[in-house]
């Protein structure tokens, strides 16, 4: 239970941050979504929606997570399985938080 | 690593349809080759006179940038052979186009070590086929052993990290696996372990040295083990037919996110199927590599939904998918059947009855006509020693392994 709220809150958290795609990292579209490269990991990475690829795509220009996800025109009610998927995305350092100037 | 935000789609249908580039591409930039090692799937040897010239290949990287694709596997033949292989290195890396290059590692010289651990975006495979001098030379030939752990050693002392040891397995270094990963170990490096296919030259030894199915179950076993540590380019997992499927795509990836350039800008379904049955076009002659990959009417076929015949049957199926099928059309079975190697033995009969072997459609083995180096399986004999060119040039051979598949993984 406790284990869940803290995913709850880590949720939150990745929503309200200010993100970007990692400098090495290339996305190349594709018809099912987009291959994400980073050059310095050489690693490949599948961003398996339309809708994913261009919240990453996103990222860089918005304040928040939040802010991408509307942008992109995605429903409220998957927001946390985005920032689930960014979360997934930043382990691998394809996507990064930004520093926001205050 | 696999990331979908909604509902999760096999990445796998998508791949049989093909991609609009390849992942894994492969470009063989010379067939020259001082060594002569009896598996060579591209029965490197000679230089071909019509190789591409440098600025015939700047333009093939050129339009890999256009399109995308973020690495290029590059091989031969050995490719430090070519004059210009570091300014094509260069060039490459300067047009986002990473490189990962197959060696014997005998140009790998302290002062090359140290340039290439100071660029960024390039990836050294150094190949080498036994854990021990004996095993190793009696594939790839005599001193070839001691050059590849020199170039690993020289690779190391210039703080290149993460060099990969290149290891094809076979019969006679199957029960070296732990010394292997030892080895790299060692030598801050990564095992590669891939797959012996009966391609190229590889098919006059694929009989002898083609692991048993005793070692094959060995092998899974141990990759299951140890498959986070070690790279096998998805290469195995016909071996998914003994329960598990390794980590990794499992698929053949041919014409569909695999591809081979080799050095006359011929474009073959994958590198291990040079044959003129699998030739999609020349980047020269048909429109570049981007029209041949996007139009060829071979790699339409390969993308169309294939037939798996009894595989379909078998209840592995899902992550073997009848197994490799360069393997398949050189040891003679038919496409839409069992890998030559599979794992619960359906192949077994057809393999030992009467066979029609494709005859080779190229061969580039220096002593004369066709398939120069003699091979002696262990207990056998003396072992030939394969290469007699070793004394004529101060270059060992060696013949590329392709990350072909290890793409999904992460
Ligand atoms: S399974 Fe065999 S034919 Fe298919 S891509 Fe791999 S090596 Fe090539
Ligand atoms: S029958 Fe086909 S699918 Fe089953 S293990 Fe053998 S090769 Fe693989």
């Amino acid at each position: 239970m406790a284990l869940d709220e803290a995913r709850v809150d880590a949720l939150d958290e990745a929503l309200d941050e200010a993100w970007e795609l990692a400098p090495q990292v290339a996305l190349r579209d594709e018809a099912f979504g987009a291959l994400a490269y980073h050059f310095t990991t050489r690693r490949l990475t599948f961003l398996k929606s339309r809708d994913l690829v261009d919240v990453v795509r996103l990222l860089g220009g918005s304040t928040t997570l939040r802010e991408a996800l509307d942008a992109a025109g995605v429903d409220a009610g998957s927001w946390d399985a985005y920032a689930r998927a960014v979360l997934a995305l930043a382990d691998g350092d394809m996507v990064r938080r930004r520093e926001v100037a205050a | 690593m696999t990331v979908a935000a909604e509902r999760p789609m096999r990445l796998v249908e998508h791949f049989e349809h093909g991609l609009d580039a390849p992942i894994c591409l492969t470009w063989e930039l010379t067939y020259a080759c001082n060594l002569a090692c009896v598996h060579c799937l591209s029965s490197s040897g000679r230089r071909d006179p019509r190789e591409l010239t440098t600025g015939q290949a700047e333009r093939v990287i050129d339009e890999l940038q256009a399109m995308q694709v973020f690495y290029v596997n590059i091989g031969g033949g050995e490719p430090t052979i070519r004059p210009d292989f570091w300014h094509l290195l260069d060039y490459a890396v300067a047009h986002n186009v990473g490189v990962k290059f197959s060696t014997n590692g005998a140009r790998i010289t302290p002062e090359r070590a140290r340039q290439l651990a100071v660029t960024d975006y390039v990836d050294v495979q150094v190949s080498l086929d036994g854990a021990t001098a004996e095993i190793n030379d009696r594939v790839r030939g005599a001193g070839s052993y001691a050059t590849a752990l020199r170039a690993l050693d020289n690779l190391a002392a210039a703080g290149f990290e993460n060099a990969k040891v290149s290891v094809v397995l076979t019969r006679e270094n199957a029960d070296q696996l732990d010394d292997f990963k030892a080895l790299a170990e060692s030598r801050g490096a990564t095992l590669r372990l891939t797959r012996l296919r009966p391609s190229g030259r590889g098919a006059d030894v694929w009989d002898d040295l083609h692991p048993t199915m005793q070692q094959q179950r060995i092998v899974y076993e141990w990759l299951l083990a140890h498959g986070e540590s070690v790279l096998t380019g998805d290469s195995f997992f016909h071996l998914a037919g003994f329960g598990e499927s390794l980590p990794g795509l499992n698929l053949c990836g041919a014409g569909r996110v695999v591809c081979l350039i080799d050095p006359v800008g011929d474009v073959y379904a994958c590198p291990f199927a040079i044959h003129d049955t699998f030739l999609a076009g020349n980047v020269l002659t048909d429109g570049g590599f981007a029209r041949v990959w996007r139009e060829s009417s071979l790699f339409a076929d390969l993308r169309a939904p294939q037939s798996s015949g009894a595989c379909t049957q078998c209840a592995h199926y899902d992550g073997c998918r009848g197994g490799c099928m360069a393997a398949k059309f050189f040891t003679g079975l038919p496409l839409d059947g069992p890998d030559p190697e599979c794992v619960q033995g359906y192949s077994e009969a057809r393999l030992a009855a009467d066979r029609t072997i494709p005859a080779a459609s190229q061969d580039h083995s220096k002593s004369g006509s066709s398939h120069a180096p003699v091979f002696v399986p262990l207990g056998v004999g003396p072992a030939a020693p394969p290469a007699r060119s070793c004394s004529e040039h101060p270059l060992e051979g060696f013949h590329p392994h392709v990350d072909h598949q290890g793409v999904a993984r992460g």
